[in-house]
């Protein structure tokens, strides 16, 4: 499948990848250059890939809330929020933004992989009243971030981009703008239907903004320890072994869900925990899947790895047991034949100030 | 694309410069193109023993991890240390101060079955 930018991508030089089958620019002219430009100017994405479904109807709330982990009931009309969709058990099937675009109007994004999976999930559980469309083939998005994506706002719309975080506005009928975001900078997002894409793109560029790829999506959101739903998490791993307590409201009477992730903390102790790991010596990029080693013993394998580009080290997110999720806790990361000195450090890997 | 016309070139994108009974190694101006950011290399231990063909060192981009080959059989006579402090060389200078390292060549003839730069030309489409 192609985004309504495919060309866009060729014309700027993008070296195209598969990407849950999608064809994706992994970069244009190289994934440092483009994570720089994110960290200190702005860079856009092409994030038509990922999937917008549209809840509607009264009840909305009430029945998003029964599906989803956090509470929309006390998010704000205008508001976004991080939340997840969990299986019966408890694991994670996916992690989405929802938009409060009226009391009972949601814009919910997910991510490309999952939205078949996601869409079948809601109109499986779905209720008389509520409204449930999958818009994703649609619509088109873009996500502009840097310190200097308020600068390209005010280019483009003429008005200050929003000052506070997680806000959602219907900027035109049927296009939203967002202060959302995958990689820890300022920034928005701007969702549209597909014929303005490759106008909103140029428009995007003329005022300033790098291209990025997928590339440097990742390693932005790594060193921010944003997890990567397929890899960071899965149906056989909670939001509380994720570290993701945050965003589930187990005061919520019901959702599915639920009663596992109250069993699991019942335990008192996790089986796993998400921890970040900063490599402490030279060593090559750490990948997804390398063995990490405690005390000499093979204990767990890393979900996502890179060599952050801001910060010059190797670093790591990789589930581990307990007792040694402490910071400061020393592990070894595997690669190749040879073993690179690691220590559990607080999230996130780049602080910002 | 920089093909050296004094250079000899494998199908899998090293380049040998051939001075006496030595060569020194190291990826084309192509390869390094196609690996993007260099972020880690390296270098074989001086006093190794490669074959040709045989994996000698290893280079990673951000994205990947890729092994290179040494393009003759030999004994590895020196390693060039600077690409290991500053990988980025192999992308900014691969025929000059990116090189790899440094061979004593045990079968000359295996020169012979490499590219030369019109070969290594038509190989890479350019």
């Amino acid at each position: 499948m192609r985004t309504p930018l495919h060309d866009q991508h060729l014309a700027a030089g993008g070296r195209i990848v598969d990407f849950a089958g999608w064809e994706m620019p992994v970069q244009y002219t190289g994934i440092l250059q483009e994570h720089k430009a994110v960290r200190e100017s702005c860079g856009v994405f092409d994030i038509s890939h990922m999937g917008e479904f549209f809840v509607e109807g009264p009840g909305s709330t009430i029945w998003l809330d029964s599906l989803l982990t956090n509470n929309l009931a006390s998010l704000l009309v205008g508001k976004a929020q991080y939340t997840m969709l969990l299986n019966t058990h408890g694991g994670v099937i996916d992690d989405l933004i929802a938009y409060r675009l009226e009391e009972e109007k949601y814009l919910l994004i997910v991510n490309a992989a999952k939205i078949d999976e996601d869409a079948a999930w809601f109109r499986k559980h779905v209720v008389q009243g509520v409204q449930f469309n999958d818009c994703s083939s649609g619509l088109a998005a873009l996500a502009i971030q840097g310190p200097k994506a308020a600068s390209v706002f005010e280019k483009i719309f003429h008005q200050p981009m929003p000052s506070e975080r997680n806000r959602v506005l219907e900027i035109q009928p049927g296009m939203f703008i967002a202060t959302t975001g995958y990689t820890g900078e300022d920034g928005f997002e701007w969702i549209m239907p597909s014929a303005n894409a490759s106008a909103s793109w140029d428009a995007v560029l003329v005022s300033g903004a790098t291209p990025c790829g997928l590339g440097a999506r990742d390693t932005l959101r790594l060193e921010m320890c944003y997890p990567l739903n397929g890899s960071d998490l899965s149906p056989d791993r909670s939001p509380l072994e994720a570290g993701l307590g945050f965003f589930c409201d187990l005061k919520k009477t019901a959702f599915i869900g639920r009663d596992a992730l109250i069993a699991q903390k019942q335990c008192a102790i996790l089986p796993h925990k998400l921890c970040a790991l900063r490599v402490t010596e030279k060593s090559p990029p750490i990948r997804s899947h390398y063995r990490v080693f405690v005390n000499g013993e093979p204990v767990t394998e890393t979900t996502s790895g890179a060599l952050s580009p801001s910060l010059g080290c190797g670093i790591a997110l990789a589930y581990l047991p307990p007792a040694y999720c402490d910071p400061d806790q020393e592990v070894e990361i595997e690669v190749r034949d040879r073993r690179f000195r690691a220590v559990v450090i607080k999230k996130p890997f780049l602080k910002k100030p | 694309m920089n093909i050296p016309e004094n250079l000899r070139y494998a199908t899998s994108h090293e380049w040998i410069l051939v001075e006496g009974d030595t060569g020194t190694v190291g990826i084309t101006d192509h390869a390094q193109a196609e690996l993007t950011d260099i972020v880690f290399a390296e270098p074989p231990a001086v006093g190794k023993s490669v074959q040709a063909g045989a994996i000698a060192a290893v280079v990673e981009s951000v994205k990947a991890a890729s092994d290179i080959y040494s393009p003759v059989s030999g004994e590895v006579i020196e390693r060039n240390d600077a690409i290991e402090a500053d990988p980025s060389l192999l992308n900014t200078d691969p025929f000059g101060s990116g090189w790899i390292f440094k061979i004593r060549l045990t079968n000359p003839d295996e020169l012979t079955s490499l590219n030369d730069a019109a070969g290594y030309r038509a190989q890479i489409g350019g």
